[in-house]
């Protein structure tokens, strides 16, 4: 194709999207719209199937069967917005085995917020009010994405993702309403997701240089400054109804703006574990690997199983 | 490892009187584990009762640059809809 054509691909493929058509995966594309989409989309499974390890860590500690059935329930859930995400990715040309292979080699990346560890019982309260509270936000802004196939999972995620940020807000409701040393519990858990929770909305809109392209495909409704302030206006409130208090000495209604002022993230903290830094980075990842490399011999042999069957079918036929 | 499982894709009847719909696709080793696996990842909240499973390299799906080929042909045959006929104003219902 001369470079003329591909240009006149581009301005019809952009002027699609401008009219609020939806991509599917055999219909042209620019390469860079392909290698975004498998970035980011790949990145938002990653995030969920990760994000299931600290949670799934507690399942078993859980202090009642209500709340032990609530979170097994919600990690699953997990595991099934990371699989609606991979397939959705494959339709782009890349195979589930590669997505695995980059997240393994530290070439794709996750949500930082699962670095973080969680230490008690309150932190699975602070992860599904806060860290799925967040996550929402930025998944009902993906809604109305220009792929078909990513929209489409999100429609379904979204759906599925209410309930999570309820049962974290009860258990965090629970815990402030308890002894003292239940609410000290709570508070612990708000003090050490807060900032980590700001920071999943991403660097501030200044070094987000990406974000106008993003605009254009519909990757992106608002920026992240816009979707963060959105999330500290909702949930300093929620903190507030249940006696918790935000860390941040700044935080101040501001009258004329209608919205909170708040201070600085330490975005120190932020580049450092996005570059593999965080707490538990390495323990994450180890658990993923030694999951996969564990299980291959079960997959060989389901495989070797399914073809066996197959082989006898076929033979019987003759 | 040898070998991906692979990919099927998955059809969901919501309630009996509607159609099979497309919700999605996964791995599996087989068709028995593909239902199994279908009815954990797309069916875990009542959305279905009956699931179909198709291994994708089965299906075989139009391009989408024969579209005009295809599809434009059917944009200029208006008489095919019921609003291209004149009818007194007298008929009510036809
Ligand atoms: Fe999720
Ligand atoms: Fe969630």
């Amino acid at each position: 194709m001369s470079e003329a054509q591909i240009k006149s691909l581009e301005e019809e493929f952009e002027a699609r999207i401008a009219r609020d058509e939806k991509i599917e995966p055999k219909d042209w594309m620019p390469e860079k719209y392909r290698k975004t989409h498998i970035r980011q989309m790949s990145q938002h499974a990653h995030s969920e199937i990760v994000g299931m390890l600290p949670e799934g860590n507690w399942i078993s500690r859980a202090p009642s069967l209500r709340r032990k059935v609530a979170l097994l329930a919600k990690v699953q859930d997990e595991g099934g917005h990371g699989l609606y995400l991979y397939s959705a990715t494959e339709t782009l040309g890349i195979t589930r085995d590669e997505l695995f292979e980059q997240l393994h080699t530290g070439k794709a990346k996750y949500s930082s917020i699962f670095n973080y560890p969680a230490l008690t019982w309150a932190d699975i309260g602070a992860i599904g009010w806060l860290v799925d509270g967040a996550a929402i936000i930025n998944q009902v802004a993906l809604c109305g994405t220009s792929f078909g196939p990513y929209a489409r999972a999100m429609v379904r995620i979204c759906k599925e993702e209410s309930f999570h940020q309820r049962q974290g807000y009860e258990i965090t409701l629970k815990l402030a309403q308890g002894t003292l040393e239940q609410k000290a519990m709570a508070q612990d858990a708000l003090n050490r997701f807060w900032w980590p929770s700001l920071m999943m909305f991403g660097p501030a809109d200044a070094d987000s240089p990406n974000t106008e392209q993003s605009m254009k495909w519909k990757l992106k409704r608002k920026t992240n400054d816009e979707l963060r302030q959105q999330f500290i206006d909702q949930t300093v409130p929620q903190a507030e109804l249940i006696g918790l208090t935000i860390p941040d000495p700044d935080l101040k209604w501001n009258e004329e703006k209608g919205c909170y002022d708040s201070g600085e993230i330490d975005w120190d903290e932020f580049w450092q574990v996005v570059k593999g830094h965080g707490p538990c980075n390495k323990e994450r990842m180890k658990a993923r690997v030694s999951a996969w490399e564990n299980g291959e011999w079960v997959r060989d042999a389901a495989l070797a199983h399914a073809e066996k069957q197959q082989e006898k079918k076929l033979n019987k036929a003759v | 490892m040898k070998k991906e499982w692979p990919l099927w894709e998955v059809f969901v009847r919501s309630k009996n009187g509607l159609e099979h719909r497309h919700f999605g696709s996964l791995h599996a080793a087989d068709a028995e584990m593909a239902l199994e696996n279908a009815r954990d990842v797309y069916t875990r909240r009542n959305e279905g009762v009956s699931i179909w499973v198709v291994e994708s390299k089965n299906i075989t799906a139009s391009n989408p640059e024969h579209n005009a080929e295809l599809f434009e042909p059917a944009q200029d045959k208006v008489y095919r809809h019921p609003t291209f006929y004149d009818l007194p104003d007298e008929i009510k219902h036809m």
